[in-house]
């Protein structure tokens, strides 16, 4: 489904900063290699700043970030050609670690206009309003929103948990081959981090995948990971089975941080 | 710059598709005006004395302003001097005389609506509109006249009012405003070609919404349309005003002037959506646009709501206002202005506040994009005698790219301790991570930017005709839509 090979990526660099290579830019990732296939979950843990979401971020096509080298094939494509809708229609799905406000915009129209732009792309009719309604209350019970957050201006006013279930609402909706969620266990109250879960298990199919960026073992209690990897300055520093995560939550970055020292 | 910038600006660097010129005969004098040009404009319309002598006088105070160097220059616009002796006063098509109906209407004129997308002829049928054209300076078509003739509505062209109907024009033409009000009020009230006049009999609602359709054609003409309309005690009307115009390299004035009077329990509810030439991409050519529109509230509990779209014009010089007279009067102001390229706009109201418990509303939104201007200015005044009334202010801007700009200037004048005031304002820009939020869910930036930009003005265009809120969305999305890279 998705492989990641030596993948560099930064931003254009504020002069002097340190980091910063010959061609003026900052690396943030710094070689990065990653395989999943169709059915798995991976976990990525790391500390703050490490490059999550910037790893996140340049999958999704964010232009922020430059590529200076490394490769990404994704369902036998060059991710990296794409332009970030032609991403999203061909099934790759973010769920933002911040989502953003859009002011004025009814959040059932942009969902409404999100499925059928996938639609569209999948030669399927596009769903009228109607249907498009049916549809999106069965999904809205399933992460426990009230419909009155359909609408509401896209994001505005939600706080930090509903605007996570509005991620995997839309999740739901859009039905991706490959997901990746940026934290959206984050700042969930114990309820919703099970309702999140339960949409989560609820999306995993035999041929789809999903990454999950976190800090916590929790959500890995309900959506079991086949692998966990580590990310540390940019690059992925270890692997493992679900015992990584579970060792992880108890004794910290720093064992595998000072292992890497000593190993230098 | 980003790519998403980048993008937004090339879908906002569109040009104009409505330019083209129709090629119909004019029957033309040649630039320039004095006495005689309005004496000759008067007799063309075999006008009575008391009108030549009101466009004589409009004109001898404009010709002191003029002399004074009084035109208007603390608007946020700039263009180069006007020479008001270049301009053609008068223009009428040829085969102009009295039509009976469409079919006798030249049909090089039909098909120019055609192009415009807003033919007469399915607009007959279409969702029961009445409209009266207005080719140039003069009126040639009149529909659905039978059917407000019924109710009791007149709707007719200005020339034809002042033949049928002299006493009720003597009696309100210029009682809104007067030609003294203003440098382009003046000028129009001396060399005003036709327009449109309604009137709305005691209690009479009218069984349709009325709709004009302007156009500026012949080259070098200045349009100056003189519109009036009177609702009676318990009336209602709903008045729909649309225009594009050909392209052209000169710049066109057009300097309308708008009275609308409402008595006891009336109301009058006036929508435009105005789409003339803006001018090219480098900022040549286009409309300047200096209208002078104000209601008159006179009566007890009467209400006036104007709502307008405004996204054309190299310049848009505009104040829709109202004054409340009457207790318990309403006036209310819905805009979207939009600016891109070069195009400037300086736009707003003005409340007026007289009548007790009288309320006004202002909901203005502002576009900019490209390298546009726009600025809302606005004034509301509650005099002493204004016991217990209340405004409501809305300003806010959206800004696309980083070279256009927005200004705000609302004057607040309050005189009566009772006033409540409220005043909101916001400045946006659509950014970058709205834009890659919609694409990451699969929409492209061009319907991004769409979405935002309808949902922004989504509160005035509830307030429109449903076949004009979609001519304007339309709109927004043709002034902004381009190629996406
Ligand atoms: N647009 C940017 N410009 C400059 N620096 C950036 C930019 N984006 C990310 N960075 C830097 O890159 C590093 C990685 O950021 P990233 O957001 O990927 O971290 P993260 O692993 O997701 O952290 P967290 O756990 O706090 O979410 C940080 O030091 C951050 O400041
Ligand atoms: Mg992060």
């Amino acid at each position: 489904m998705l492989d990641i090979v030596d993948l560099h990526a930064g931003t254009a660099a504020t002069a002097g900063a340190p980091g910063t290579n010959g061609a003026g830019m900052t690396e943030i990732l710094t070689g990065i290699n990653l395989h999943i296939k169709a059915g798995e979950v991976h976990a990525i843990m790391g500390p703050n700043g490490s490059g999550k979401s910037t790893l996140a971020q340049v999958l999704a096509g964010r232009d922020t970030y430059e590529v200076t080298a490394g490769s990404v094939t994704y369902k036998g494509q060059d991710l990296l050609a794409l332009s970030p809708e032609d991403r999203a229609r061909n099934g790759l799905f973010l769920s933002f670690q911040y989502p953003v406000v859009i002011p004025g915009v009814n959040n059932i129209y942009l969902l409404q206009a999100s499925v059928n732009a996938i639609r569209k792309h999948r030669q399927q009719e596009p769903l009228d309003a109607v249907d498009f309604l049916v549809l999106v209350r069965e999904k809205i019970a399933e992460v426990q929103l009230d419909e009155s957050f359909l609408h509401r201006p896209v994001n505005e006013g939600f706080s930090g948990g509903e605007k996570k279930r509005n991620e995997i609402l839309q999740m739901l909706l859009l039905e991706p081959s490959l997901a990746v969620l940026d934290e959206t266990d984050s700042g969930l109250d114990i309820d919703a981090l099970k309702v999140i879960a339960e949409g989560v298990n609820r999306y995993r199919r035999a041929d789809r995948a999903l990454l999950l960026i976190t800090h916590y073992q929790r959500l890995l209690n309900y959506v079991e990971p086949d692998r966990v990897h580590v990310l540390m300055d940019g690059r992925i520093v270890k692997s493992g089975g679900p015992e990584l995560a579970r060792e992880l939550e108890a004794g910290g970055y720093a064992p595998i941080q000072e292992a890497l020292a000593a190993a230098r | 710059m980003s790519d998403e910038l980048k993008t937004i600006e090339s879908i906002t660097s569109q040009e104009y598709k409505y330019g083209f010129v129709t090629d119909i005969e004019q029957e033309t004098i040649p630039p320039g005006l004095d006495e005689d040009v309005v004496r000759l404009i008067s007799a063309k319309k075999s006008e009575p004395d008391w009108l030549l002598e009101w466009r004589l006088k409009a004109f001898r105070h404009w010709t002191k302003l003029q002399a004074a160097g009084a035109e208007p220059t603390w608007a946020k616009v700039k263009y180069p001097p006007i020479d008001y002796q270049k301009i053609v006063y008068y223009a009428a098509p040829k085969s102009m005389p009295a039509l009976s109906s469409l079919d006798e209407v030249d049909p090089k004129l039909l098909e120019t609506y055609a192009k415009l997308g807003i033919p007469l002829e399915e607009q007959k049928q279409l969702a029961g509109v009445a409209v009266d054209a207005v080719f140039d300076s003069v009126s040639v078509a009149t529909t659905f006249k039978e059917t407000l003739a019924e109710a009791g509505v007149i709707f007719c062209p200005f020339s034809e009012a002042v033949q049928k109907y002299p006493e009720l024009v003597r009696k309100y033409l210029g009682s809104v405003v007067p030609y003294t009000d203003n440098f382009f009020a003046a000028l129009n009230s001396a060399v005003f070609s036709d327009g449109s006049f309604v009137y709305l009999p005691k209690g009479v609602r009218s069984p349709m919404e009325l709709s004009t359709y302007f156009r500026i054609n012949a080259a070098n003409t200045g349009q100056f349309e003189r519109t009036l309309i009177i609702a009676e005690e318990g009336a209602y009307v709903s008045y729909l005003e649309g225009c594009t115009a050909p392209m052209r390299d000169e710049n066109q004035l057009h300097a309308a002037v708008v009275e609308l009077i409402v008595l006891d329990d009336a109301e009058i509810k006036y929508s435009t959506v105005q789409n003339w030439y803006p001018g090219d991409k480098n900022g040549v050519g286009g409309i300047y646009n200096f209208v002078t529109k104000r209601g008159a509230c006179r009566g007890d509990r009467s209400k006036i709501s104007w709502t307008q779209v405004e996204t054309g014009s190299a310049i848009t010089w505009k104040y829709p206002s109202c004054i409340l007279q009457g207790d318990d009067s309403i006036g209310e102001f819905y805009s979207v202005a939009l600016t891109n390229n070069y195009q400037q706009a300086d736009t707003g109201t003005k409340m007026i506040h007289l009548g007790k418990r009288t309320r006004s509303t202002i909901i203005s939104k502002g576009i900019s994009a490209g390298k546009g201007q726009n600025t809302y200015r606005g004034q509301v005044k509650i005099m002493p005698g204004a016991q217990g009334a209340r405004n409501y202010s809305q300003c806010d801007s959206l800004l696309i790219g980083d070279q256009c700009s927005a200004h705000t200037f609302p004057y607040i004048d309050v005189r009566n301790a009772s006033a409540q005031m409220e005043h909101e304002a916001s400045t946006s820009r659509i950014g970058e991570d709205q834009i890659f939020y919609c694409r990451q869910r699969g929409i492209s930036t061009e319907d991004a930017v769409s979405m935002i930009v309808n949902g922004f003005c989504k509160d005035v265009f509830r307030q429109l005709p449903m076949e004009f809120a979609v001519e304007a969305t339309k709109l927004l999305e043709v002034s902004l839509e381009g190629s996406v890279g």
